[in-house]
């Protein structure tokens, strides 16, 4: 592309294409710099997962050895952890999309003065700091006696991420003609047959993106299953990472790195799967394009 | 006809209560709780007593909350405002005149930080910035002998922290908005001779200016949550020299089990959410009006 239009805007800039090639160059250079300085801090917890002598010093580790994969890949350490997680995660994003596949579906085939009320009031509500919220949670499960119930904190972290996914499952939904469903009523079909068998799996697609950017999101959560869940056969990975800091303050920094990265993976794919051709209504998460 | 009607909202109803039940419910209590002594232990646990504006009056005369509160504004100042928006909008810039391979390894990196569980990040932010950490033994590297950041200068260390963290939100935002330039406008000015700063400030930024704004608001209510971060790093000390208002919440809650106080900080902190929150929602309404 721009190889294609560099021609033509030389032409027009008289100055030359020196000063042009110089900026661009110059813009390389600013870029790389600044990438640089975000891959850094990143170093360490690649060289050290391969490092058995690991420390905080970012090094080239003397006998590289996956040792530290090794001595993590254990029931107890990684696997129920991340089994959990993935409940959590899994469970999040099913109540979530259900949830939100409901709730969009009257929101985008009704015109109703009640539509543009409730949209605001689920906006307004994403903008609740969730760490704020977390103090009277906790009194609201205690009182409940829902600490350190799976099922409760599914349902509250699905709480936390459904006004994002009302918004973007309704945005989705919006882009399914609506011709295609009358055709349907017309023969005789209930609209939620409809929305069944014509409407969701139209959306198909979009209903990836909204699952996956709530399951990144939960698998990522350190906070909400730290306050709700404690006993340590339900913890996630996310909490569970702090077995590696000794009970003496000795910290197996090898090991945390190790995890660290086999517990990032999961979530790096499937950004990956979804930024591909969503790349910018996924970033914004759909909020933003309204 | 109006049942009828009725019905069709029906299937809105789970969302509704899931909402009611774990939004509204906690905010409505937290409130409620901040006027009462309530604790996670002893008597105030077993039956709450009503003290009135007793949790306020204390914040008010505490050290701890207006330092935690100053602590805040700096955080998302500088590390949302200043660093997340104004080095994302550096970048999707850079990245519109630079090489393809350049703009895609860097889009690469600066979101691979953004999508890593908060935990991980935070970890590796703890051992940047450690004293024997990389960001030392580069110091040590053209010869300075750098401070223990995380005791030295914690809210530095927190700051740069949160925007190495938080940026690629930001970039992916100008990016989209600078993408749907049209690309007319841009030539004419262009041909009008209009220098690069020039082109920046009278055309290319009135542009997204909506972008930039939206995106100002969204950050500010991430940052004014972030816990995770500071935790790891510093868990507020020392001494509550990073401690924000998330980390004061807790520690009153939790650490002193005082559910009352706690709440009561928690409660500030939704209210200042929930003024941001109007000015995004007003701002989205304007865009689409």
């Amino acid at each position: 592309m721009s190889q294609l239009r560099a021609p033509s805007a030389t032409k027009r800039t008289t100055p030359g294409t020196g000063s042009r090639r110089r900026a661009k160059l110059g813009a390389d250079i600013a870029l790389a710099l600044v990438g640089v300085c975000f891959v850094v801090p990143l170093l360490w917890l690649v060289l050290a997962a391969v490092d058995p002598q690991a420390s905080y010093q970012a090094k080239v580790p003397e006998t590289p050895s996956l040792d530290n994969f090794r001595a993590v890949l254990t029931p107890e350490l990684l696997f129920r952890p991340l089994a959990n997680s993935f409940l959590l995660s899994a469970g999040t994003a099913l109540v979530n999309v259900l949830a939100a596949v409901l709730a969009a579906y009257p929101l985008s085939r009704y015109q109703s003065r009640f539509n543009k009320p409730f949209l605001y009031t689920v906006l307004f509500g994403t903008s609740l700091p969730v760490t704020a919220i977390m103090v009277p949670v906790y009194g609201l499960f205690v009182q409940l006696h829902l600490l350190d119930s799976m099922a409760a904190t599914i349902f509250f972290m699905a709480t936390t991420t459904l006004p994002m996914a009302i918004w973007m499952t309704k945005n989705f939904m919006d882009s399914v003609p609506l011709e295609l469903e009358e055709a349907a009523w017309i023969d005789g079909a209930s609209p939620l047959v409809a929305l069944r068998t014509i409407v969701l799996p139209l959306m198909r697609q979009g209903l990836g993106v909204v699952s996956i950017f709530v399951f990144i999101q939960a698998w990522g959560n350190f906070f909400v299953p730290f306050i709700l869940l404690l006993s340590t056969g339900k913890q996630p990975a996310s909490v569970s990472i702090f077995s590696f800091f000794g009970q003496h303050g000795a910290i197996a920094y090898g090991q945390l790195a190790a995890f660290s990265i086999l517990y990032s993976v999961p979530v790096l794919v499937l950004y990956a799967l979804v930024s591909r051709g969503m790349g910018n209504s996924f970033a914004l998460s759909g909020a933003m394009k309204g | 006809m109006r049942i009828r009607r009725f019905l069709r909202l029906l299937p809105v109803v789970p969302s509704i209560v899931l909402l009611m039940v774990f939004l509204l419910a906690p905010v409505v209590w937290s409130f409620y709780a901040s006027f009462t002594d309530a604790a996670l232990s002893g008597k105030g646990a077993r039956d709450p007593q009503w003290v009135g504006v007793d949790n306020y009056a204390r914040m008010a005369g505490d050290d701890s909350f207006p330092l935690a509160a100053w602590l805040t504004v700096v955080f998302v100042m500088a590390s949302a405002v200043i660093g997340q928006s104004a080095l994302g909008l550096l970048i999707a810039l850079l990245m519109t005149r630079s090489r393809r391979v350049v703009s895609s390894w860097v889009g690469t990196v600066v979101v691979a930080a953004w999508v890593l569980p908060e935990i991980v990040a935070a970890f590796a932010a703890y051992a940047y910035f450690n004293r024997d950490g990389t960001l030392n033994q580069i110091l040590g590297g053209v010869g300075i002998q750098g401070p223990d950041w995380l005791y030295s200068f914690p809210m530095v260390a927190i700051i740069l922290a949160n925007t190495w963290r938080g940026t690629a939100f930001s970039m992916l935002v100008y990016r989209a908005a600078l993408a749907d330039i049209p690309r007319d406008v841009t030539e004419a000015a262009l041909m009008d001779g209009a220098r690069g700063w020039q082109r920046l400030a009278f055309i290319t930024l009135p542009l997204i200016r909506s972008s930039i704004a939206t995106n100002l608001m969204l950050i500010t209510l991430q940052t004014l949550a972030v816990f995770t971060l500071i935790w790891v790093m510093t868990a507020g000390g020392p001494a509550n020299a990073s401690t924000t208002l998330p980390v004061l919440a807790y520690q009153e809650a939790f650490k002193f089990g005082d559910i009352g106080y706690g709440t009561a900080v928690a409660s500030v902190l939704i209210v200042l959410g929930m003024v941001f929150g109007a000015v995004y929602v007003q701002l989205l309404r304007d865009k689409r009006a």
